[in-house]
């Protein structure tokens, strides 16, 4: 990322879209998580022209964007696949089982945690504890919550999501 | 009744369930925003701070602080504007009663806030919650917008003339923002490192203001306290530790999920009673108190009071209220293993004995769990765990090695069998 950059090269509509949830935030001081959160909802990650172009906006140096952005697990910088896998490792859903699940995701995606299937359909990524270990092991796709895991419950979820090309991104 | 209910003392959980939580005139009708009334209406706050003082509240967030003191040293302190943040960043493993609170009774939390403010005359709060936790932040934001039109939030509120209001913040994932003043640099749009203590929030906080930082079931306290006063709080629970504790139940136990008992009920009873026992008909092996950073309890200790100093004596902690119970099928060396790789990935990175000590813990119980660590590295693994304790900058690297020193402790057979010369362990 080159800090010296001044025009980044963002369509005019992106630009739009920053500077409106810029100004949702212009009462606020020192919003510069809720609008990296904000910014990553619209557009699913957070380009390095977006970056530029928030951190000019805001007046704020450009690598403290980018360290803010880079420290957070659940912002971006590199695009995602449709469907974020994020299984749950923490301690009481590995009692229950959490490897072996996090195995079968890989085994039935063929990729690593941190990778996007070729097809751009799948990223998988682990989280740390979900709250939801009353049904642990658990893991998320998108938004939706699954729980009480076995390798064939999460071969059929994501052969339904697999199947279902157009459901909608998170 | 069955022993699942009858060991349980619903105060902070009163209402959950049992209201609609996005409905304020069922709070209301329930007794709700009677004790805002009286704090604002009847109370000078110096006498509200006295109130929790009285009544002996400690901090539910981990730290155990007493939560009148922590009101006192804000109210005291020189500064203006001041700040009330409710802390809902929640990232424990194993714990899930803050969203099951917000989610089942956000009004509550917002009246705590409120009474908070006018003790210790602050006129902004934020409410900071966990990045994942969607639903509960659709919750409050609803809470708060019926709030703010009954007249319980904003200029005048119940027309006492003390003017207070709340803005959510999201995280984005990251466990150490749960410690207060990382918090508050996420808040201020920074990389959530945590700060050199003191100054102390309550002096130079948010943005350097004084600050009061409490758990969500810390607040969700204050209504019933000032509602029914310190000496009622006070019967509940033990001396030092008076009132309930809502634990989480997970891992190898027939009922996992939210209870809530008197402090000082035993592991014993949790486990056994509330949660029914080990289920598959295994044995009941460790419990961890207090989430990832708490301590491993063997089935000798089954018989401790769960409170703040009880666990303490014993090198553990009360922690967040997290309880993992782990049956004899699994291997200590594992289970630990789960909790180096949950610090490795946490530490903030900003002092190098928690950058570094996290990462060579991880690799030390692993090469303990593969099988090639000889004795000298566990004589390693626990001389870097007594550096962390005493070098780390924050609570994250002071108590990462809790898991690892406990059950050095109390499990030691278990390291040992995995030594790649097992004859030298014998010998020792
Ligand atoms: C690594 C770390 C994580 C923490 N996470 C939380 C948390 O998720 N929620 C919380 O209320 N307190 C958490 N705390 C404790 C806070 O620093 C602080 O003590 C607490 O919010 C004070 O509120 P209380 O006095 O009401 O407990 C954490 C502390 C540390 C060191
Ligand atoms: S102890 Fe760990 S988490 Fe805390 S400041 Fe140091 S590196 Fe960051």
């Amino acid at each position: 990322m080159n800090a010296c950059s001044t025009a980044p090269t963002l369509s005019t509509e992106t630009d739009k879209q920053i500077d409106r949830v810029i100004e949702e935030y212009k009462d606020e001081p020192s919003p510069l998580l809720e609008i990296l959160n904000e910014v990553q909802h619209i557009f699913g990650y957070l380009s390095d022209d977006m970056l530029i172009a928030i951190s000019e906006k805001l007046s704020i140096p450009t690598s403290q964007v980018y360290g803010v952005a880079t420290f957070y697990s659940l912002l971006s910088t590199r695009p995602k696949g449709k469907h974020i896998i994020r299984v749950c490792e923490s301690a009481p859903c590995h009692v229950m089982g959490s490897e072996s699940v996090l195995r079968a995701v890989k085994d039935e995606l063929g990729i690593d945690l941190g990778e996007t299937t070729p097809d751009g359909l799948f990223t998988l990524e682990s989280t740390s504890c979900l709250g939801i270990c009353s049904v642990g092991p658990a893991m998320m796709v998108n938004d939706r919550v699954f729980g009480n895991l076995t390798r064939e419950k999460v071969r059929l979820i994501l052969r339904r999501y697999a199947k279902d090309k157009e459901a909608s991104v998170s | 009744m069955n022993s699942y209910l009858r060991s349980q003392k619903r105060v902070v959980l009163r209402n959950c369930g049992q209201i609609d939580p996005n409905s304020i005139e069922e709070y209301i009708s329930s007794g709700g925003y009677r004790a805002l009334k009286r704090a604002l209406l009847e109370m000078e706050p110096a006498a509200v701070v006295q109130t929790v003082k009285d009544s002996g509240l400690r901090g539910r967030g981990g730290a155990g602080f007493p939560t009148g003191l922590k009101w006192e040293f804000a109210a005291k302190a020189e500064g203006d504007p001041k700040f009330v943040i409710c802390n809902a960043d929640e990232g424990e493993p194993g714990t899930f009663k803050d969203r099951l609170i917000l989610e089942g009774d956000p009004h509550c939390v917002i009246e705590g806030m409120v009474i908070a403010a006018y003790a210790v005359g602050a006129s902004k709060g934020y409410l900071y919650i966990r990045g994942e936790y969607g639903q509960s932040y659709e919750t409050i934001t609803n809470a708060l917008k019926q709030a703010r039109s009954a007249g319980f939030l904003g200029n005048d509120i119940a027309g006492s003339g003390f003017g207070f209001d709340i803005v959510v913040r999201s995280g984005a994932g990251a466990y150490v923002c749960g410690e207060e003043t990382a918090l508050m640099e996420s808040i201020e749009g920074k990389r959530g490192e945590s700060r050199v203590k003191p100054p102390y929030p309550t002096d130079k906080g948010l943005w350097g203001y004084p600050t009061v930082i409490n758990n969500v079931e810390t607040l969700a306290n204050i209504p019933p306290i000032i509602e029914n006063g310190a000496d009622w709080f006070r019967q509940i629970g033990t001396p030092t530790s008076p009132g309930t504790k809502v634990f989480t139940l997970t891992g190898d136990v027939m009922n996992r999920g939210l209870v809530e008992v008197p402090m000082g009920t035993t592991l014993r009873t949790l486990v056994f009673d509330v949660g029914g026992g080990i289920p598959r008909g295994r044995k009941f092996k460790m419990a961890q108190t207090g989430g990832s950073s708490g301590g491993c309890l063997p089935a000798s200790l089954l018989d401790i009071p769960l409170d703040f100093d009880s666990l303490r004596e014993v090198d553990s902690s009360l922690g967040s209220g997290a309880l993992l119970i782990v049956d004899d099928s699994h291997c200590i060396v594992d289970v630990v293993k789960s909790f180096m790789h949950f610090f490795e990935h946490e530490s903030c990175g900003k002092c190098t004995p928690c950058r570094e000590g996290t990462y060579r813990l991880a690799r030390l119980v692993e090469k303990i769990e593969d099988e090639e660590a000889t004795l000298a590295d566990l004589d390693v693994l626990s001389r870097l765990c007594r550096v962390m304790e005493r070098s780390c900058l924050c609570g994250l690297g002071q108590a990462a090695p809790k898991p690892v020193l406990t059950t050095l402790k109390y499990f030691k057979e278990e390291y040992l069998v995995h030594l790649r010369d097992q004859a030298a362990s014998k010998g020792a």
